[in-house]
């Protein structure tokens, strides 16, 4: 059931005297994986680029020694793995690796799954030819989430490579470890390529870039995850059980909408406790990257003795008299349909303030550009070497955007565009060729149409939009000069072939959402700019297709995970428990309009919201058999759960459950609105924004993510602000305490939603940004 | 291998062999004829004359035989297979045990569950461990497995206790303190071969 990339540019190559297809310029390593072949090789990550560290990838192609991580295959080109002289090289390489590394395999946490160790055997290294004194390297805690032992390190560079090309922060780099140098007389003695590798090796060792002891990054882990050996584990983890003894669960992350694959590994808790516990969550590293909420908060589970038959009456009772459902788009597709059934049939009110400004947006944007949903997902995006974002903070909203923005300034030779209203230091430091349009809260439209002026054939133009390409005007009131735009956008555009937009939050909570929405639609009529958006919450994509929203309601409310006059909580806080998402199956509708499966990774007692509508309308024995019946019409495919797959393949494929069908109808000329200052705000704003790995009320309550529910403000502005301070909006208020973030920058500060209780999106209404009073207390 | 034996399921057609057997007594003069046979042989005298030799040569002579079992017990063969006990480094008197878990992983009958922590001094450290003496089947897979020398089998062999969890704590097996001198090496199961020194290398270190 995998969908199959499109067979573009094919070649054949030999490997070993047999035939091979790969993709043309496709790395010798990749295609070779592709086809399910194996050659060593410790140091190169898949989506990042070659460094070169360990040179153990060597292969014979042609007649020619290359390294098979960053040589391209060329048509009928002659591979082979294993030759004498590269199979010396190989096994002096491990020798090396070998050397001085600490005898501890009995303790270190990579218990087996070594990759150290799986070359020594591999290449049958069973004598050691080399010798050097050994260097004091000292034990560090870099983060309150990463050890980093640099006795166990082997200097692959992968932990610096992914934070650099993919995540972004550049947070480690390798530095001078001081280590004696070499015998002279290797360097005539040893194989070439184990010599340099050696050389190279013994100089260097790992440390925070900024020169302090403290990585100060993300904490998204994902050095942990790539790390071949035990050197970086996370601190919680260190030394609480073996690998082996984990049970891994294929499920997907339940935090933003990104909806990455992930593995929770679970083992009973203790001797004396032997309920099954979460003790990691591990990833396909070489095909996604987590960010730390997923890594890192696991362990948000509701642990139910049993069923509460009490609480189940009455909460049959309250949903008999509800008028209203209050939700969260933290919810499987199975229980948005059965809320949607409930609706059918009860006549009940579904409210979900995420989803259903998302839900608008995408109604505002199908009529004016035909598509039943957005064309492009962050995949294709990361494949283009233009990226432009509109409307999201990049860095909080979903991690991997901004890890797509990222790599395409790396590893494509990339520029791009970043339109938001509150500064952000982190990212210009992605690339050379980013351009940051720090413009005021309400000029959305004005970025729109820059890019469309920028990008757009302009004959294909309504008029109604040509009007208003005025460029330097619209330069000027984005707050940059023309003169020097003009310049670096031609410096940036030099051999640039394909070009990405994406939009988040910002645009669907906004006044001028359905003009905005035209923009878009606009711009993908006119120009090669292929646009994705990304949903403002989890599951908000599945919820808007399945569930039919209402933007206001009174009465009775029901609750889940959500403020209500009854409430279902999976977080233990209600009139009635329900199962978290690392509890209960079912499906999650991402940014990428893939459909992926979840599994239960931990036990649950207790009531399930499938036992309320067994009582209230009907339904079928198991959660999951909801799953084939979600709407076809919307694009959903009806699919038994135990038949979706969930992995990813070795040339990359992802294999995770199913993409959803889109359609594409034809539709009249658009006409946009004339721009218009009403919306623009200025003076003291609050931006409603989490903090980095904090997303919702269970993130909130993992114990390893502990970003606190404050106010977020740039350094400069904290400063001023004082230490704790009200916040008073037009309806409301709230007293937080002063938080810096060192990466925004300038005036507006942040107000998280993560805490549902809270209830923010009351205060901050039908838009991101408020005009508020913060008065030091 | 074959199926065929386990598929033929026609058990008249095998080949039994005969006993060349005598015949049972047919009527009760028979079998009493029989039983005065049996009892009036003169071996009868022999053992009861062997007895009370040895019980003359026991209490007279001082030749006793058996052990005062429970107060004297025999000496077992470290080859014997008994209930484990958790050795300690001599010189520092620091528990051996590691915590590589390879005991559990390697436990044929899945008993023997651990926990382990970062400890202060920044080294995994054992915080429980436990057998379920329940289950286990003295295989001795524990004690090979081992590569700390650490857990190995005791001559304990009596295992009857009111529960059988009074002896399977990790501080019920290690050896006490106050008794570090008393501990023995261990000559059983998992013990490190008599030429050892012979196989051993170097590993090579440039100081
Ligand atoms: S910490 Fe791990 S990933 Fe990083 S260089 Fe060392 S061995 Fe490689
Ligand atoms: S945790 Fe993430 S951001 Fe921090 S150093 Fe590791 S990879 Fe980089
Ligand atoms: S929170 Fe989002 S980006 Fe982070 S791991 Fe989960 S799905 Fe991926
Ligand atoms: S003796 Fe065998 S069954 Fe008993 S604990 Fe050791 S490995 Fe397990
Ligand atoms: S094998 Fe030995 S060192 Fe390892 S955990 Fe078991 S007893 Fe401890
Ligand atoms: S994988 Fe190619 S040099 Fe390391």
């Amino acid at each position: 059931m995998s969908e199959m990339e499109p067979a573009k540019n094919m070649i054949s190559i030999k490997i070993d005297g047999v035939e091979y297809k790969a993709k043309e310029g496709e790395y010798i390593l990749n295609a070779a994986r592709a086809n399910d072949i194996f050659i060593p090789a410790i140091c190169y990550l898949t989506r990042c680029s070659p460094t070169l560290a360990c040179r153990i990838c060597l292969v014979e192609a042609d007649g020619k020694q290359v390294y098979s991580c960053n040589a391209r295959v060329k048509e009928g080109m002659e591979i082979t793995i294993n030759t004498p002289n590269i199979l010396k090289e190989r096994r002096a390489i491990m020798e090396v690796y070998d050397v001085n590394h600490p005898l501890q395999c009995g303790v270190c946490d990579q218990s087996g799954e070594c990759e150290l160790q799986n070359y020594t055997l591999e290449l049958g290294v069973d004598s050691q030819s080399y010798a050097i004194p050994d260097t004091k390297r000292e034990t560090k805690n870099w983060s309150s989430v990463l050890h980093y032992d640099a006795g166990l390190c082997i200097v692959c560079e992968r932990c610096t490579t992914v934070c650099k090309d993919m995540i972004g922060d550049a947070a480690i780099k390798t530095t001078k470890r001081g280590g004696a140098a070499l015998d002279k007389d290797y360097k005539a003695t040893m194989p070439k390529d184990a010599y340099a590798m050696w050389n190279k090796l013994q100089k260097s060792i790992i440390a925070p870039s900024n020169g302090t002891d403290y990585t100060n990054c993300s904490d998204c882990g994902e050095c942990i995850a790539v790390c071949p050996v035990g050197a970086l584990v996370s601190r919680d983890f260190q030394y609480t059980t073996n690998a082996w003894d984990l049970k891994r669960i294929p499920a997907t992350c339940a935090h933003c909408s990104s909806g990455c694959q992930i593995y929770y590994e679970t083992k009973p808790t203790s001797i004396a406790d032997r309920t099954e516990k979460i003790y990691r969550v591990t990833n396909e590293w070489n095909y996604i990257s987590l960010c730390g909420a997923g890594r890192f908060g696991y362990d948000f589970e509701n642990r139910v003795e049993g069923k509460d038959q009490e609480a189940f009456t009455k909460a049959v009772e309250a949903f008999k008299k509800a008028k209203v459902i209050n939700f969260t788009s933290v919810i499987t597709n199975e229980e948005a349909l059965m809320l949607q059934s409930l609706k059918e049939k009860m006549g009940v009110k579904l409210i979900n303030r995420e989803a259903r400004a998302f839900q608008r947006f995408l109604d505002f944007y199908s009529q004016a550009s035909g598509n039943s949903l957005y064309t492009t997902d962050f995949k294709e995006v990361m494949a283009t070497d233009f990226v432009m974002s509109v409307g999201t903070s990049l860095r909080n909203d979903n991690p991997n955007a901004r890890y797509a923005f990222n790599n395409i300034q790396k590893m494509n030779k990339g520029a791009g565009l970043y339109f938001h209203p509150v500064g952000d230091n982190l990212v210009p430091t992605f690339g050379k060729n980013i351009e940051m349009f720090t413009h005021k809260v309400g000029q959305e439209e004005l970025a729109l149409l820059l890019i469309i002026d920028l990008f757009a054939d302009h004959d294909k133009l309504p008029n109604s939009v040509k009007e208003q390409l005025d460029r330097d005007k619209l330069l000027e009131a984005l707050g940059k000069d023309s003169e020097a735009f003009a310049k670096s956008f031609d410096k940036m555009m030099k051999k640039k072939e394909s070009f990405s937009l994406m939009v988040g939050e910002d645009l669907y909570f906004h006044e001028k959402a359905e003009n905005i929405a035209k923009l878009i639609a606009v711009l993908e009529n006119s120009s090669s700019v292929k646009v994705a958006m990304i949903p403002p919450k989890t599951n908000s994509l599945g919820v808007a297709l399945i569930c039919d929203l209402d933007d206001e309601a009174e009465g009775y409310t029901i609750g889940y995970n959500a403020l209500g006059d009854f409430r279902l909580s999976a977080l233990g806080d209600g009139d009635l428990d329900m199962p978290s998402m690392n509890q209960q199956e079912g499906t999650l509708t991402n940014m990428h309009k893939r459909v992926t499966p979840t599994n239960a990774a931990l036990e649950y007692h207790g009531y399930e919201l499938n036992d309320i509508m067994a009582e209230l309308i009907s339904a079928p024995k198991y959660t999951i058999d909801w799953t084939p019946h979600l709407p076809v019409e919307k694009g959903f495919k009806s699919i038994n759960f135990d038949d979706l797959p969930n992995e990813y393949k070795n040339d990359g494929t992802e294999n995770r459950g199913y993409l959803l069908d889109t359609t594409t109808k034809e539709v009249g000329e658009i006409e946009v609105d004339k721009f218009d200052d009403s919306t623009v705000l200025d003076g003291e704003i609050a931006y409603r924004c989490n903090p980095q790995r904090q997303f919702n009320d269970f993130t909130n309550k993992a114990h390893q993510i502990f970003e606190e529910f404050g106010l977020y403000a740039s350094k400069e502005r904290a400063e001023t602000l004082g230490k704790r301070v009200t916040v008073e909006f037009d309806n409301g208020s709230l007293e937080l305490d002063v938080i810096v973030d060192e990466r925004m920058d300038g005036d507006i500060v942040a107000v998280p939603d993560f805490k549902s209780a809270e209830n923010i999106y009351e205060l901050f209404g039908a838009s991101r940004y408020q005009k508020v009073i913060i008065r030091e207390v | 291998m074959g199926l065929e034996q386990f598929k033929n399921r026609n058990v008249g057609t095998q080949n039994y062999v005969k006993l060349d057997l005598p015949h049972p007594p047919k009527n009760g003069w028979c079998a009493f004829k029989q039983v005065l046979s049996r009892s009036l042989k003169p071996e009868l005298f022999v053992g009861l004359w062997v007895a009370l030799r040895e019980m003359i040569n026991a209490l007279f002579r001082g030749q006793m035989h058996t052990t005062q079992y429970p107060l004297e017990k025999l000496p077992i063969s470290p080859r014997y297979r008994a209930i484990h006990e958790m050795l300690r480094l001599l010189e520092s008197g620091h528990y051996r045990c590691i915590g590589c878990g390879l005991c559990e992983k390697i436990c044929i009958a899945n008993c023997i569950t651990m926990d382990t922590r970062y400890d202060e001094n920044q080294r995994k450290e054992v915080s429980e461990y436990t057998i379920n003496f329940g289950r286990c089947i003295f295989c001795g897979y524990c004690a090979e497995v081992c590569p700390e020398l650490a857990i190995v089998h005791g001559g304990r062999y009596e295992t009857a206790s009111e529960q059988r969890a009074s002896f399977s704590l990790f501080e019920d097996m290690l050896t006490p303190i106050d008794k570090l001198n008393l501990q023995q090496e261990y000559q059983g199961f998992g013990a490190i071969s008599p030429n050892a020194d012979e196989n051993i290398k170097k590993t090579p270190l440039a100081y």
